[in-house]
């Protein structure tokens, strides 16, 4: 009889690329219960459609490249794609956006630069930085206001007439600038106290924000917890973040305080779901807390100085390309030298 | 309690090793056939030195190895050499190789053997003879000949000797079961090895799932300075590198060997081998091989004599073929699946899983690389896993090569952690062997350049010779070609050149005429006289008539040149005078030819 041929190792005990996915998945859950809870429907809703964009045009495009359409959608990247841009995008972002957003992280993003695993770019943040510089109006103005569901914030029907007809009269007088935007702008000519007392910051940090942020970072130490992210991106994203606050943003009556940098805005749902995105980011763990580190710099330089309230989507992509260069100079001592071989074959290490 | 240090990464795979310690280890018995190959050892394969049909008795040498490095082989038993033919033996590739048939004869006689009472009583040389002599190579694996790495470069001391009782992959038992069962042996092994080396110190490490082990080996090292270390398990903490890392925190040098940094490892079976040889005199012709996997009935450890086919083994177990899909050689994590159960056992086997489909099912299709970095986690060496795959993929060698592609020791964590499961190790095999190819290719380039330059300049050099020589003869030859222009100018002056033809005619003749002598000398005169008279004649007359006629033409020109009051005239007299002289001289040997016999010698005269 004929035995099986297979070289070693003949034992394999791996999470599949399939369920890390849906762990990241299930990791979020969390963050997106405190945003509905919080901001109503208007997550949920694009969630589940940047979801249904997602991953229709990834069997598109894998359907044009004649790659294997189940075997690749199974592997639910493309979910996590549309997952983490329904979770970042504002709440009633007209559908048209989000999808130009989803259909250019799939299909440009990613596809185009060969598919998973190829893509030198953040794929959901490519889609996010796009719409960000294209539709500039839409992406500011529709943030939802801070409000319980139970409070009278829109209804489902009402959010999803809004999304689907990019007219905001359904929840008029329910949209809000967000704590930093307000921060931010106002700061200029207000003290700091003054800022506060707007009804955006509520009675804590940022009324919503904060537990939304708590949430996501419940999840993140979940997926740490269960290793499928390694500590060393988050702790050199809120590691930069912070030491650039303490350093250079320590008055708060000219620029925002620590505690929003940390739970305003896309801080935690940044350190933990989308600067781990493994394909983009550097290799070995120095280069992990290098490239951590980067991105909470960049924040940090954004947020205070630069045009846009938040900054996640465009540190991560200047990082990205940043990568290479981090994974040459970063790779580990390997068992048996002196010191690690830095550089590029032939130049001096 | 012994200080040890961590290593990085590793992982914990199911250990399934419950399933064959159950038993106490067996004997396996003798089969119908031992398989014994030449080179069960790294270094020069063995040379029979028996012949076909001959009786052989037990732990009888049957090969050995006459130049360079190796090991002898022993017949395991007595019987009769049957045949050496080539034949399947385990390797990854499945090849055949040269082995030495013995059909047993069932009476299994030992050949007489020379147990060593004090071995303190001999030099270590002798030791390391008998070690030698016996035919053991490292039965870890690698099968590295034992008394070689027992004798370390002169300026490499061995302060740290580590007896490796790990046995950190998966399934394999060998080890745990020897010495649970054969602790005094192993300590005994030790002993003497130890006795060869010196070191400062003794280690035997032994990871914590083996608490039968750890205790038979408490108690049989009672009393001595030989610690034993419980390591904590995990995989691959056996491997050599790993475990000098546990017990030392040093790390081997890249590109060395453990002697560098003053340790040594050796295996738990060698030890045992060593003390068989010294203490009893017996000869490297069996081991402990775990026989396991789910396709088996009664899994467990056999002490089987070197050269029995697998098959046999697997039957000993009660092996279900009907479930059998994988037959791996070795551990899960490192040994080579094997296609045929033909296969013998030899010096350096440790292990055969015998599994089902369900229990080492085949790993579902490649999915790319999402860069998750977890095979760097679990990387023991620290190398950059996944780097080391693109490189590999995409040919890029060099690159691979700067990421210390050759440090990488196969162990299989990152294949095994793999979500994507893509076969990481099969790419850097691939890889390296690509890179051994290549450099193999550059040298064999090298040589052949250098062996075109080198003929290069050897012809260069002829045709700088030829040239030379084409040279010094064409300079000859005009310096002759100038001589001869002179000579012949002073011929002609001498009024010679207008006689050239007949000058030249008359040596003809005269070749002619020694020829006709030597002739003469050796036939009979009569036969000569009879055959040589007329031609003569004939010959004489036609000169005559030349010389005549050339009288004639020289008289004429003279006369001319008088006529003319030419310059030559002088010259043109003495030639006709001397046309004169031929012509008389011609006539006269003609009358004398007519005349009748005269002798050959005066016939010929007056054509000189």
């Amino acid at each position: 009889m004929a035995f099986v041929q297979q070289s070693s190792p003949h034992a394999h005990r791996a999470r599949p690329t399939s369920r890390v996915m849906l762990w990241v998945m299930i990791a979020a859950v969390p963050g997106l219960f405190a945003q509905t809870l919080f901001f109503g429907w208007g997550n949920l809703i694009n969630v589940v459609s940047c979801i249904a964009v997602a991953v229709a045009s990834e069997a598109a495009l894998l359907r044009l490249r004649k790659k294997p359409v189940a075997f690749f959608v199974r592997d639910n990247t493309a979910a996590v794609t549309g997952l983490l841009l329904g979770l970042s995008l504002p709440q009633f972002t007209p559908w048209w956006v989000s999808a130009v957003a989803v259909i250019s992280a799939i299909v440009v993003a990613k596809q185009l630069y060969g598919g998973l695993g190829s893509n030198p770019f953040n794929p959901a943040m490519v889609g996010y930085a796009l719409v960000l510089v294209s539709f500039p109006v839409a992406m500011t103005t529709n943030w939802a206001e801070p409000a319980m569901l139970w409070e009278g914030a829109p209804g489902f029907g009402e959010t999803l007439a809004t999304i689907a007809s990019g007219q905001q009269t359904a929840v008029d007088g329910w949209t809000m600038a967000t704590p930093l935007d307000e921060y931010k702008h106002k700061i200029t000519t207000h003290t700091s106290a003054e800022v506060l007392a707007h009804p955006t910051f509520g009675a804590g940090i940022a009324k919503g924000w904060e537990w939304v942020n708590a949430a996501f970072l419940a999840g993140g130490l979940l997926l740490i917890g269960l290793r499928i992210i390694s500590w060393h991106i988050p702790v050199g994203f809120l590691g930069g973040l912070v030491l650039m606050s303490l350093a250079f943003g320590n008055n708060a009556d000219l620029y925002a305080p620590l505690s929003l940098h940390l739970l305003a805005g896309g801080t935690m749902l940044g350190a933990f779901f989308i600067a781990t995105d493994p394909v983009s980011a550097a290799t070995s763990h120095q280069g992990k807390l290098i490239y951590g580190a980067g991105i909470g710099i960049l924040i940090f330089l954004i947020r205070t100085w630069g045009n846009y309230p938040d900054a996640v989507a465009f540190s991560v992509l200047l990082m990205n390309f940043a990568v290479p260069f981090i994974d040459h100079y970063t790779p580990p001592r390997t068992y048996g030298h002196h010191k690690p071989r830095r550089g590029v074959p032939g130049s001096q290490g | 309690m012994t200080q040890l240090w961590n290593f990085p990464g590793g992982i914990h795979p199911p250990e399934r090793k419950d399933i064959s310690t159950a038993h106490p280890i067996r004997r396996a018995g003798i089969p119908e056939h031992l398989i014994l190959p030449l080179q069960q050892h790294i270094g020069n394969p063995a040379e029979a030195v028996v012949e076909v049909g001959e009786r052989v008795l037990k732990g009888q040498k049957i090969a050995d190895v006459k130049t360079g490095m190796g090991v002898p082989v022993h017949a395991p038993t007595s019987g009769v050499i049957e045949s050496i033919v080539e034949h399947p033996v385990p390797h990854p590739s499945g090849m055949a190789d040269w082995c030495i048939t013995l059909r047993p004869d069932g009476e299994d006689q030992w050949c007489s053997r020379n147990p060593v009472s004090d071995f303190r009583t001999l030099d270590r040389d002798q030791v390391l003879g008998i070690i030698r002599d016996s035919g053991i190579a490292g039965m870890g694996g690698a099968g590295f000949p034992t008394s070689i790495k027992l004798r370390p470069p002169r300026d490499r001391k061995v302060s740290t000797l580590i007896l490796n009782g790990a046995e950190c992959e998966p399934y394999i038992t060998a080890d745990d079961m020897t010495m649970r069962e054969k602790a005094d042996e192993v300590v005994a092994g030790l002993k003497v090895m130890a006795w060869i080396l010196r070191p400062e110190r003794c280690v035997i490490g032994i990871e914590d799932n083996k608490p039968e082990a750890i205790a038979a080996l408490r108690k049989a090292t009672e009393g001595t300075r030989t610690e034993i270390a419980v390591i904590p398990t995990k995989y691959p903490s056996g491997g050599e590198k790993q475990l000098i890392q546990i017990l030392t925190g040093m790390e081997v040098p890249s590109g060395g060997i453990p002697a560098d940094i003053g340790v040594m490892c050796q295996n738990i079976g060698t030890a045992v081998a060593v003390a068989q040889a010294v203490f009893q005199g017996t000869p490297l012709i069996a081991r402990i091989v775990t026989i396991t996997g789910d396709a088996i009935d009664e899994p467990g450890n056999f002490e089987a004599l070197i050269g029995t086919p697998i098959k046999y083994l697997l039957e000993q177990a009660g092996v279900h073929q009907d479930r059998l899909s994988r037959l791996v050689l070795g551990g899960p994590m490192m040994g080579y699946t094997l296609t045929t159960e033909a296969v013998p056992v030899t010096k350096t086997t440790n292990c055969v899983i015998a599994a089902t489909a369900a229990e080492l099912p085949a790993p579902p299709p490649e999915q790319p690389c999402i860069r998750c970095g977890l095979c760097a986690e679990v990387c023991p060496m620290e190398l950059l896993p996944q780097q080391l795959f693109w490189h590999a993929k995409a040919t890029e060698f060099e690159k691979a090569e700067h990421l210390n592609l050759f440090d990488c020791i196969e162990c299989g964590a990152c294949s095994y952690v793999c979500p994507s499961s893509i076969p990481l190790v099969q790419y850097y095999r691939f890889a390296k062997d690509e890179i051994r190819v290549q450099r193999a290719e550059q040298l064999k380039s090298a040589r052949a350049r250098e062996r075109f330059e080198a003929r290069q300049a050897r012809l260069e050099r002829e045709q700088e010779e030829k040239e030379l020589r084409r040279k010094e003869r064409a300079k000859a030859a005009a310096e002759a070609q100038a001589k001869k222009k002179a000579d012949a100018e002073k011929a002609a002056a001498e009024g010679e050149a207008v006689d050239e033809r007949a000058a030249r005619s008359a040596l003809v003749e005269q070749a002619l005429a020694r020829k006709k002598a030597k002739t003469g000398a050796t036939t009979p005169p009569s036969a000569t006289r009879a055959t040589g008279e007329k031609p003569d004649i004939e010959d004489l007359q036609k000169q005559l008539d030349h010389a005549r006629s050339k009288l004639e033409t020289m008289q004429s020109m003279l006369d001319e040149a008088k006529a003319q009051q030419a310059d030559n005239v002088e010259k043109l007299e003495r030639a006709v005078a001397k046309n004169h002289d031929r012509v008389k001289r011609a006539e006269e040997a003609l009358a004398e030819a007519r005349d009748g016999p005269a002798d050959r010698t005066t016939v010929s005269g007056p054509t000189h």
